[in-house]
């Protein structure tokens, strides 16, 4: 932990949080309160980083307003989507393949390939009908599939199965096989329907092992570049992957593939060449860099690019594993010259930031990576929580030992990954690693959110609207994280909200460059004076606003 | 009757769909009643979704619950689901109304949703149960705009009751439209001195003010009581040309079984249509049209004079849901313009009736009707048909910048620009909107072409 990071894991004044806790479940029957009661945690910091534990990727209450999506979304959705030339079919209804079509900001440069392909804004459905409900959308499929084809010539089709799919049966691998040997071109399905898993977890996972099957090891070219690394779980929302690729040219580090922030099937075809993974979103992408370093050897770390401190520190830790003193030192230069930018922005912008608080509840991993953002900016983390994260994101891979696996997340299949016979090649020597790990780099492990906390804060997995309401009321936060659906509502309450889905149309964040762009935009949105002129100047008795209040 | 180009090749596949899904629709009626909460019997991805969409337009809070099917619930059916959602709403919302609209994944399995809530009415005898409405909207039929209205007839199904004497108030079923919309229509009423039962009315829970006090369902919405008294209307007014083809809807069951006179009609769009409109409320109010809408109307028509030169004979690609692109035609032929394609996701088979109804000239007119079209086959009619600007929601803006020509955005989904919900298309005001802002259009597609850039115009 930095030394920034424990001053700010300092208690945190305010309600006292075990009180706030039983008036969250106070409304709940008593069933539901049990629950939510192991998902709701006031943190507490022990020696050795030992975090009280929390109940994660669990069933939601039916009845409790969730932000999380479906295994769909998870899978075509946020793991799938920002790849570019990968035709997306969704076999289904037309709901979900409208919802998820360009929804989510990632943003991608087609002249970066050679064909140019782009077919993100395109979004193909086969539309079903009661018909193919009662009869089988098998055909309609294959049909599918040949006009996407016709159409566009694409490297690849994919097809995403939706709810009724595996309800009627349809068997959309054999399809994909079918007209794969048809085509001549890679087709491969996901049997990701929305009933699966608990959360959009369950897609991420379904998206990894079908991504790791068919693609992953397809062209074993190694190409140019010395330090040559993936970047996994980074999705290019706001020109994220934009600003890394800007800096890892600078430092002459290659990416070989982004999984999947402006990507191209062909680098995932080609990633396993890579010399080390970096690991930015856990969560979503974990199974991929566990099975790569299973299969072909490539080691993986966890980094975090969020933060001007948190980059460069992520840096340094490229530059420790690659060990050569001449990248060492253009990582170092690039530091020097990339920070005082962002020095003078911090500088002028924290007199006005400094002491807020904030509640960030996102994701699987930016609950986490953003506190880094508000720590630089003298801001405090009142409460924080994932939408569909895993006891491991919370409190360390520590914990995997002991996780319990439950019905849901046992009917998601678990890829048998073993050494490949001829192109299993280790990047270090067991002394090497071991060497690395007593430097500090960890390999094969990430904290989890808990440890970086402030004692006392409130930690609440899953949290629902009315849990949300609740939390506003009682620490009436200068700011508040979260996605679109949460917006309005905490808005209404006169509190700014940030959007770290789609980062309200802005971006990039990450790194330097996006470190400046997130100090401005939170000077903006905790200092904006919109909220003063909620009460017209006749409205000056307080007791008026009641009036408002609705009966 | 019109038909399809002859020259749009067949797809089984749909590229960039022109419709939403059945839920959404039920869901944004539901949102339109006072103090329900909508709950979707399904996975949570559709709830999600659907919030996700609607609120990306309306940019205020929407809930949806729903009643997170897992995979088990997905084999063993959704009733225990269904029950623990009911409670866990009741508990947390105290909510006026529940409306239950169904999905894909529960219709596909057959739960018994009818059933389902009898036997939880059953096990809560004697506490205080708020209505709970259901709607069957699996997506694999129809469209969101299926779903709007076979909400409205589940409301008005299970909650309208007669009485002996027909009382003062109309009915209004104005279909999917703005809430600025349904903002206009109940001030013309109020004009009129006829009390309304507006449904459904989202004007205040879609667009509303900030709170000095939060509300966890926001105010305002049609309430059960006043839906409770449709039944004894003394006339209902049903709004969309398509729809009043429909066999069933809203009004027309409240007159098959309350004996509510139905009187219906294309949204009143243009001077044509808003007459028609104005013409039942004074014949069902005994008032002659308000004068402050009889000036609005004179205004409207001076505009149409002084604009003429700007708008005459430019050709419109119009597409969006079946009774707005019919509004919208029947508009822009009251004004000059060619709405030389006319397309929409739906298909109720009535489209073109209606085109040919608002244009018997069409084919000298070369006038083009797409039913059941995507957006792949509106672009490729449209590059044909040489418009000089698109009409419809933002999902058109990638095939107008790909065709080089203005959009202008009206309906749902707006989600591009701000203002949505404040977009006013209705009535003598609205079309006055539409009038001002397409001339505009025109106008500033001139001034940009000119080689010179005059100031006048």
């Amino acid at each position: 932990m930095t030394e920034t990071a424990r001053s700010q894991t300092a208690p945190i004044e305010g309600p006292d949080p075990e009180k706030v806790k039983a008036e969250l479940l106070a409304k709940y029957p008593p069933k539901v309160a049990r629950k939510r009661a192991k998902q709701i945690i006031v943190n507490r910091l022990e020696p050795g980083d030992k975090v009280p534990e929390i109940n994660a990727n669990v069933r939601t209450v039916p009845g409790l307003m969730s932000q999380r999506g479906c295994c769909y979304a998870g899978c075509k959705g946020v793991v799938l989507g920002p790849t570019r030339d990968i035709v997306n079919i969704t076999h289904g209804p037309i709901g979900c393949g409208f919802y998820s079509w360009l929804t989510r900001r990632n943003q991608t440069d087609p002249d970066t390939t050679p064909d140019g392909h782009n077919f993100m804004t395109y979004c193909f459905s086969t539309d079903m009908q009661e018909k193919e409900i009662i009869f089988g959308g098998e055909k309609k499929l294959r049909q599918a599939i040949q006009e996407a084809y016709d159409n566009f010539k694409p490297k690849a089709i994919a097809v995403f199965a939706t709810c009724p799919v595996g309800l009627i049966g349809d068997d959309i691998h054999s399809v994909c096989r079918e007209m794969k040997a048809a085509l001549g071109i890679n087709v491969f399905g996901f049997s990701c329907e929305g009933y699966k898993g608990v959360s959009q977890s369950a897609g991420h996972h379904i998206a990894n092992n079908q991504i790791f099957k068919h693609v992953v090891g397809l062209d074993d070219t190694i190409g140019a570049g010395e330090f040559r690394v993936n970047l996994l779980g980074e999705y290019n929302i706001g020109g994220d992957a934009f600003e890394i690729e800007r800096i890892f040219e600078k430092c002459g580090i290659t990416t070989v593939a982004t999984f999947s922030g402006n990507s191209s099937i062909d680098a995932f075809a080609n990633s396993h060449t890579a010399d080390l993974n970096l690991i930015m979103c856990h969560r979503s992408i974990n199974y991929v860099a566990e099975m790569m370093e299973k299969k072909f050897g490539v080691p993986w770390i966890k980094i975090n690019f969020i933060g001007a401190e948190a980059t460069a520190k992520s840096l340094r830790k490229i530059a420790a594993y690659f060990d050569d003193p001449a990248l060492t030192e253009r990582v170092e230069a690039v530091i020097a010259e990339e920070l005082p930018a962002v020095q003078a922005a911090r500088d002028d912008i924290r007199p006005r930031t400094a002491g807020k608080r904030a509640m960030l509840f996102v994701g699987g991993s930016r609950a986490h990576h953003y506190q880094e953002l508000f720590r630089e900016l003298g801001m405090r983390t009142l409460s924080a929580g994932y939408e569909f994260a895993h006891r491991d994101d919370y409190e360390g891979r520590k914990v995997l030992p002991g996780v319990k696996v439950d019905a849901d997340s046992r009917n998601i299949e678990e890829l048998d990954v073993c050494q490949d016979p001829d192109r299993y090649r280790p990047r270090k020597t067991p002394e090497e690693l071991a060497a690395l790990s007593a430097k500090g780099l960890e390999f094969k492990d990430y904290q989890g959110m808990m440890p970086e906390m402030p004692e006392g804060s409130m930690v609440i997995d899953d949290i629902s609207q009315f849990e949300t309401d609740l939390m506003i009321e009682k620490y009436r936060p200068d700011i508040f994280c979260a996605g679109i659906k949460e917006k309005y509502m905490i808005q209404k309450h006169g509190i700014p909200m940030k959007q770290l889905h789609s980062y309200d149309y802005g971006g990039p964040y990450a790194g330097f460059k996006g470190a400046v762009n997130f100090y401005r935009e939170i000077d903006r949105m905790v200092n904006s004076r919109v909220w003063g002129y909620l009460k017209a100047p006749w409205q000056t008795n307080p007791e008026l606003a009641a009036t408002y209040a609705w009966e | 009757m019109l038909k399809p180009s002859p020259k749009a090749p067949k797809f089984t596949v749909t590229r960039n769909a022109c419709k939403l899904c059945t839920p959404l629709g039920a869901a944004l009626v539901f949102k339109g009643i006072r103090g329900a909460v909508p709950l979707l019997h399904g996975s949570q991805g559709c709830s999600t979704y659907i919030r996700r969409y609607l609120i990306s337009h309306y940019r205020e809070p929407i809930d949806i619950a729903c009643s997170n099917f897992s995979e088990q619930t997905a084999i063993f059916g959704g009733g225990a689901n269904l029950k623990i959602a009911l409670d866990n709403i009741r508990r947390q919302y105290d909510p006026e109304m529940i409306g239950v609209a169904t999905t894909c994944l529960s219709e596909t399995i057959g739960d018994d949703v009818p059933m389902f809530i009898r036997e939880y009415r059953e096990s809560c005898a004697g506490e205080d149960l708020p209505p709970v409405v259901h709607v069957a909207t699996p997506s694999y039929q129809g469209t969101h705009m299926q779903g709007f209205h076979a909400a409205l007839q589940a409301v008005v199904d299970q909650l309208a009751q007669g009485a002996a004497e027909a009382g003062p108030h109309v009915n209004l079923f104005p279909g999917m439209v703005s809430p600025a919309d349904l903002r206009h229509l109940r001030e013309i009423c109020a004009d009129f001195d006829l009390p309304v039962v507006l449904l459904p009315d989202y004007a205040d829970t879609l667009d509303g003010p900030l709170w000095t006090e939060y509300q966890r369902i926001p105010e305002g919405g049609t309430s059960v009581t006043a839906i409770r008294s449709s039944g004894s209307a003394r006339a209902s007014l049903e709004l969309g040309d398509v729809l009043a083809r429909a066999k069933e809807t809203a009004a027309g069951l409240l007159w098959k079984r309350f004996e509510v006179p139905c009187h219906r009609m294309g949204l009143p769009v243009g001077i044509d249509a808003t007459d028609r409109m104005f013409a039942a409320l004074a014949e069902i109010s005994g008032r002659p049209t308000p004068e402050n809408h009889l000036r609005e109307r004179g205004r409207l028509i001076d505009s149409y004079a002084d604009g003429h030169k700007y708008v005459m004979d430019a050709r419109a690609v119009v597409f969006g849901e079946e009774d707005l692109v019919v509004g919208l035609a029947g508009f822009l032929g009251e004004i000059g313009v060619v709405p030389v394609v006319c397309a929409s996701g739906g298909r109720s088979g009535h489209l073109a009736a209606c085109i040919a109804e608002r244009f018997p000239d069409h084919s000298q007119k070369g006038i083009q009707v797409l039913s059941d079209a995507d957006f792949v086959t509106i672009e490729t009619a449209a590059r044909d048909a040489q418009p000089d600007f698109l009409i419809g929601n933002s999902k058109g803006y990638s095939m107008a910048r790909r065709l080089d020509k203005p959009l202008i955005r009206v309906g749902f989904p707006v989600h591009d620009r701000v203002g949505g919900a404040r977009l006013l298309h209705l009535g003598y005001r609205g079309s006055q909107q539409l009038f001002d802002r397409i001339a505009n259009t025109l106008m500033a597609a001139r001034q940009t072409a000119s080689p010179v850039g005059y100031t006048y115009i």
